[in-house]
């Protein structure tokens, strides 16, 4: 149990710390790695409340596609930040006062919020207890099964996403030099090699 | 595990979607010379699936444990949908060809478009629901961008992608709401909880309900929500906007219609307040608004907001006349609808599209024919009897002073009113004043003759009306039988 709680400690404190330096550090780059720390120590935390699934999924999308994609996009526009950030004490103020409104409507909403008591018991594919089975397994027990409608219809929709990045961005360009391997590969000596007899002290 | 009633009652959907990656391969191994071989049989598979789908059983057949839904409302709407997608593909064959976006994705990413239609359509869970939507919008977006060299149409595909993963996220966060406090995203289970003496929803599903009725509102155009249409509108290629003003308003509409009656009809009071605001902000705009544009393809943006305004009337009512209503004019819309595109598209003067209104300046000394199909259609969006579109307007209206609802049906009619000047301006244009140079005839056969036959249809609709407001009333009818 200390364990646990040392290693809650550890994961939320580190979470909080690369969070806040996400947004202070002064160099992009660092920023990102920043982020991608912060994921980590998430995952971590999700790992701690046994949801293994979610972790493995944030660290596989979250942290393989979505943070990598912003490192290229950082590190590949030229884009000055310390200029954007001039003017953000100006907009301070008004900013601020947004979000105390925003808090003060969401505390009054959740204030008087009532969850229907019976809610949990009518969910179609209710969550098993952990201690029966891995949450892992019971999502696989029902995606290819109850929700094998779902399943494929998501999978036309990628298909779709492909066609459409095809479509858009595919072009064939002209006088473009390919690569010929069977050309290159059926090259002989002879064509390609000539022996020259240079007399000495002449040069070539 | 997957049965046979599963799959018997996806048939349709299941030809549509192999079919469509049959010919996606068939493309890819053919190339673009096999665009017109593709486009006709994009076609054929439609057809196909409209057959399968008049081999339906009528009554309410439930799959994939309550996920898919298919009963008569869902057939009327599908063949609505059918037609027009079959209608766009076939008007996009000549216009595709003298623009050089001739390639085979186009008729693919329509059939994808109608695959995911035909799931809103039949969404029975708002996990379905969402996924349908999706799988429409993403071959939208693609296809709103087609023409890829131009700025204007890359612009147009971008705004609409942007602003429509905002709805998305909008539609989400309501259905993971309404998830999260009524613990089901199933329609049936969702509507047996909030029927019974002490069902109360809670104020979480209220808001939840509002997120979703917000996402479905950017998805038929209705103001507020409609900030995007006329820019979309005037950007995608010409087909690409016919295709857009019917097949997925149709769909939209449809998958609003049934999420409101069926799940949440008990919650009446609350969404209704909701659907007369948008109704007649919807109306007025788009009377409005149409007044300033010079470009026709705009103009007929806010024309869509307007008729989707008048259209939300039937639902604002509430009852089993208002559905019909609904049916009935989104029947009507796509035959005004696509009339009045092909009319567009038939504005080409020495090989160059020309948009603005001034242009169509002497039309009826020039084409007469041509003049007289747009002026039918332009008499009956106005509402002017004895065309069809004046019985589009008299069933929603006739519905809302059933119900009470005078100031909403009074509104209605004086926005029409109104709407009825920039219509008649059109004809105006058309008919008196000094006529600019003729136009191309190069349209194409395939146009002319959808022209044609949507004018017929639009002059002729009160002669019988009765196999489509018969239709219609039988898929009010099965939604109230459902859920009451």
């Amino acid at each position: 149990m200390i364990i646990q709680t040392i290693a809650f400690y550890a994961f939320a404190a580190v979470t909080v710390a690369s969070a806040v330096m996400v947004i202070s550090a002064r160099n992009p780059v660092h920023s990102v790695l920043f982020l991608i720390l912060a994921f980590f120590n998430a995952a971590g935390l999700f790992v701690l409340m046994g949801a293994e699934f979610i972790a493995m999924i944030l660290v596989i999308v979250y942290v393989g596609a979505v943070a990598v994609l912003f490192l290229f996009v950082v590190m590949m526009l030229d884009i000055n930040f310390v200029e954007l950030r001039q003017g953000f004490l100006q907009y301070l103020p008004i900013g601020a006062l947004v979000g105390l409104v925003l808090l003060a409507e969401l505390v009054m909403i959740f204030g008087s919020w009532i969850v229907a008591p019976d809610s949990a018991d009518r969910a179609a594919s209710p969550t098993p207890l952990l201690t029966e089975t891995a949450n892992t397994n019971a999502l696989g027990q029902i995606l290819y099964t109850d929700y094998v409608y779902l399943f494929q219809v998501s999978g036309l929709i990628l298909l779709v996403a492909m066609i459409g990045a095809i479509v858009l961005t595919l072009r064939s360009r002209e006088g473009v030099k390919r690569q010929r391997i069977g050309a290159q590969i059926s090259r002989s000596r002879e064509d390609s090699v000539e022996i020259k007899h240079v007399e000495p002290g002449s040069g070539v | 595990m997957i049965t046979s009633i599963d799959l018997f009652t996806i048939l349709p959907e299941l030809i549509l979607a192999v079919l469509g990656m049959a010919l996606l391969m068939y493309g890819v191994f053919r190339g673009d010379k096999a665009v017109h071989s593709v486009s006709w049989l994009a076609v054929g598979a439609i057809l196909i699936t409209a057959i399968a789908i008049s081999g339906q059983s009528d009554s309410g057949q439930v799959a994939f444990k309550g996920q898919f839904i298919v009963d008569q409302f869902s057939v009327f709407m599908k063949w609505l949908i059918l037609l027009g997608s079959a209608l766009a593909i076939l008007m996009s064959l000549n216009y595709n060809e003298r623009e050089g976006i001739q390639r085979f994705e186009y008729p693919v990413l329509i059939l994808f478009a109608t695959l995911g239609m035909l799931l809103m359509v039949s969404a029975n869970d708002l996990m379905s629901l969402y996924v349908g939507l999706e799988l429409q919008s993403l071959s939208l977006y693609v296809i709103a961008a087609f023409r890829r060299d131009s700025t204007k149409s890359s612009e147009a595909g971008l705004k609409y992608f942007v602003l429509g993963a905002l709805s998305s996220g909008m539609l989400l966060y309501g259905a993971s709401m309404i998830y999260g406090f009524a613990g089901t995203t199933q329609f049936d289970k969702l509507a047996t909880l909030f029927t019974g003496p002490n069902a109360d929803p809670g104020v979480g599903v209220i808001v939840g309900l509002v997120f979703l009725l917000a996402g479905l509102a950017f998805k038929v155009s209705a103001v507020p929500f409609h900030m995007w249409t006329p820019d979309v509108y005037e950007g995608a290629p010409t087909p690409v906007t016919a295709f857009f003003a019917v097949a997925p308003k149709i769909a939209a509409i449809a998958l609003l219609v049934r999420t409101m009656v069926g799940p949440f009809g008990e919650l009446f009071d609350q969404w209704q307040q909701i659907i007369i605001f948008i109704s007649i902000a919807s109306m007025l705009l788009g009377a409005l608004a149409a007044i300033w544009q010079t470009n026709i393809k705009r103009l007929m943006a806010y024309s869509s907001i307007g008729h989707i305004g008048f259209a939300l009337v039937g639902l604002a009512a509430g009852s089993e006349e208002g559905i019909r209503g609904i049916g009935v004019y989104m029947a009507i819309y796509l035959a005004m609808n696509i009339g009045t595109f092909c009319c567009i598209l038939s504005m080409r003067r020495q090989g160059v599209m020309v948009e603005g209104i001034s242009d169509l300046a002497g039309l009826a000394r020039n084409q007469p024919m041509m003049a007289a199909a747009l002026a039918i259609f332009m008499f009956s969006m106005a509402g002017i009897p004895p065309l069809a579109g004046f019985f589009g307007k008299l069933y929603v209206f006739m519905a809302a002073v059933n119900e009470g609802l005078y100031v909403l049906a009074i509104i209605g009619v004086l926005t029409s009113v109104i709407g009825a000047f920039y219509y008649l301006r059109i004809i105006k244009i058309m008919y008196f004043d000094e006529p600019a140079e003729a136009f191309d005839r190069s349209a194409g056969r395939e146009v002319g003759t959808i022209m044609a036959v949507s004018g017929l249809f639009t002059l002729l609709f009160f002669v019988f009306p009765t196999p489509i407001v018969g239709a219609a009333s039988k898929a009010a009818a099965v939604l109230f039988s459902a859920a009451g």
